[in-house]
């Protein structure tokens, strides 16, 4: 199997469909076909071993993408916000590789790769088209390597085979489903899952893809009406961006969205409570999955956000908060310490299992003799079978040894009027080992609250051994670019 | 066939990947696929004309194979003269 084989059906269907807008620029999937074979030449011409992308999203991503699937070559897309000394480490990891996008850079961090602007690329993969012999190669079987953002350690490098990507988009998509006039507006950054996903997804469903390469919620508001797009996957943090604008603008329709897809990060019940009044019309799709898993193995789907903000009943209602059912494709189960399964309500670690499921590093598989990948997720599903995440199976905080979710104090937090945002972390504790310590975000313009009156709200909600013993009023909280909190950072303001 | 396998219509336009496979021979259009195709095609046993569609899942009786059309034809796809339906799969909504 080759993931190419989602470009060819879509240029076979429809050679002259536009597939991709990108600065202006249109290109038929028939064209996009070409560019990728030209690609595949220039790469194995190149002796590489890898075909990294160090730039921001464009059509360079896609024809490299099935460029390095059709010579067997495994697609690496790298974090260019990274600091050099990271970065560095990463291209030593992957040489020889033929790297596209921020030459200088490359050239400075790490020898011995062969190294093209995105210009050049793409003009020199459109000139070796005409010559080029289409030809599929096998290779490790390997379509994309993606690096993890280690927060504990040397960033690992995830696998994903053609096998995994192709069993996720057979399983979750059906072919040429878009209008010709549907649009997607993608703008998630290229070397993220959901960059590769959404391009997989995009082309098979036959739904032109408009590319927008950094995020900014203005340009975004332009680019969807511009283009008309029906189609939009947004982190929360970019949903919570695009309409704080649209309340400032007062311009609050998006008259051509009908879908919008979010996921990467938690979303707060708040936010998507608001969304849904605000464009009764759209449909809300809420998906969890994670690199390992080649993007979405769960989700909440349009009628399920419905149903729940529209429910009296609390235990429906909550489900907002939830990130829905597994895909039919996929098996599911929470498993305590001991790895046994538990039953619903009770919360313990994630595992799954499918064919889209890799689990598999360029070290190691971490897959057990069944095939279960351990996600270190932390979760319980409810009686129905919908699924709640409760934060990293790794953020657990161990208080003399009673384990306590972030999760629970944090949603006590957010119920206080004054407080905007707050993460709930160990602390080193002598007496207990791990203690409770909180960093808030105030709102603005509102009055600080004391350490007695926080400690008051969590002990009325929860035991006495959620109370924190320290409390932090911070401007902001560290978030990375896709809206995950980066609650490594937030422990570090907790050793003294 | 393993999974991945491609095989093409003697008679026709038809190709397919093999997603689930076994050692059962699927034929199109009347006669057995083949990696190859033909070089000279042959004709369409008009029992077996219905034609396939890009991009649909077609599965035979105990669900031990299961192809996806990757190009469309005239032929219609069948195991030891059995017509393969389509898998109807129930449509999720866009995640990505």
């Amino acid at each position: 199997m080759n993931i190419v084989l989602i470009l060819q059906m879509a240029a076979e269907a429809g050679a002259d469909r536009v597939g991709l807008v990108c600065d202006g620029r249109r290109w038929t999937y028939g064209q996009l076909l070409e560019a990728a074979k030209g690609a595949a030449e220039i790469f194995i011409n190149s002796g590489c071993e890898q075909v990294a992308l160090l730039d921001e999203s464009s059509e360079a991503a896609p024809i490299a993408l099935f460029g390095a699937a059709m010579a067997g070559i495994p697609y690496v897309p790298l974090n260019y916000r990274l600091a050099d000394e990271a970065l560095g480490a990463l291209l030593d990891r992957i040489k020889p590789a033929y790297v596209i996008g921020d030459v200088e850079r490359s050239n400075r961090l790490s020898q011995g790769h062969t190294c093209a602007t995105r210009e050049a690329f793409v003009q020199a993969a459109e000139e070796a088209a005409a010559g080029a012999s289409g030809e599929e190669r096998e290779g490790e079987g390997i379509a994309a390597q993606i690096f993890t953002s280690g927060t504990t350690a040397a960033p690992k490098a995830a696998l994903l085979r053609h096998t995994n990507l192709l069993g996720y988009i057979l399983g979750a998509y059906e072919f040429m489903t878009a209008e010709e006039t549907d649009a997607q507006l993608v703008c998630v950054p290229p070397y993220h899952i959901a960059g590769i996903s959404a391009l997989l997804s995009s082309f098979y469903s036959m739904r032109r893809i408009v590319m927008l390469p950094a995020f900014d919620p203005d340009t975004w508001l332009k680019l969807a009406g511009d283009e008309q797009v029906t189609n939009a996957f947004l982190v929360p943090t970019m949903l919570a961006r695009v309409i704080a604008r649209m309340e400032e603008t007062g311009n609050a329709t998006l008259p051509s969205v009908q879908s919008i897809a979010y996921g990467g990060g938690r979303m707060p019940p708040e936010l998507i409570a608001q969304a849904l009044d605000l464009f009764p019309n759209c449909n809300f799709t809420n998906a969890y999955g994670l690199t390992e898993t080649s993007s979405t193995i769960a989700l909440l789907t349009p009628e399920d956000h419905r149903t729940a903000h529209q429910s009296d009943d609390p235990a429906v209602r909550a489900r907002l908060g939830s990130v829905g059912k597994p895909l039919p494709t996929i098996e599911l189960e929470i498993r305590d310490d001991e790895g046994q399964v538990l039953a619903a309500g009770e919360r313990g670690e994630i595992y799954v299992r499918g064919e889209q499921v890799s689990g598999e590093y360029r070290e190691k598989s971490v897959l057990d003799a069944e095939g279960w990948f351990p996600t270190r997720d932390a979760g319980y599903l409810d009686d129905e079978g919908y699924l709640f995440l409760a934060g990293r199976a790794d953020d657990v905080i161990v208080r003399g040894g009673e384990n306590i979710s972030p999760g629970e104090i944090e949603d006590v937090l957010a119920t206080h009027p004054a407080i905007a945002d707050s993460v709930a972390v160990g602390a080193p504790s002598v007496e207990w080992g791990e203690a409770v310590a909180v960093a808030v975000v105030i709102k603005p313009g509102a009055e600080t609250p004391s350490n007695n009156e926080l400690s008051q709200l969590i002990k009325d909600h929860l035991r006495s051994s959620r109370v924190p013993e320290k409390i932090a009023v911070v401007e902001e909280l560290p978030y990375n670019e896709m809206g995950k909190l980066l609650r490594r950072e937030v422990k570090k303001l907790f050793l003294d | 066939m393993k999974p991945g396998t491609k095989l093409k219509s003697t008679v026709c336009n038809t190709e397919v990947m093999v997603i689930k496979g076994s050692d059962l021979v699927v034929e199109c259009g009347g006669a057995p696929m083949t990696a190859e195709g033909a070089a000279e095609k042959g004709s369409v046993n008009p029992d077996f004309a219905g034609g396939t569609l890009m991009g649909k899942r077609y599965v035979n009786e105990d669900g031990s194979v299961e192809l996806l059309c990757v190009k469309a034809g005239e032929g219609a796809l069948a195991i030891d003269g059995q017509l393969l339906p389509t898998k109807d799969a129930k449509p999720l909504p866009s995640s990505d």
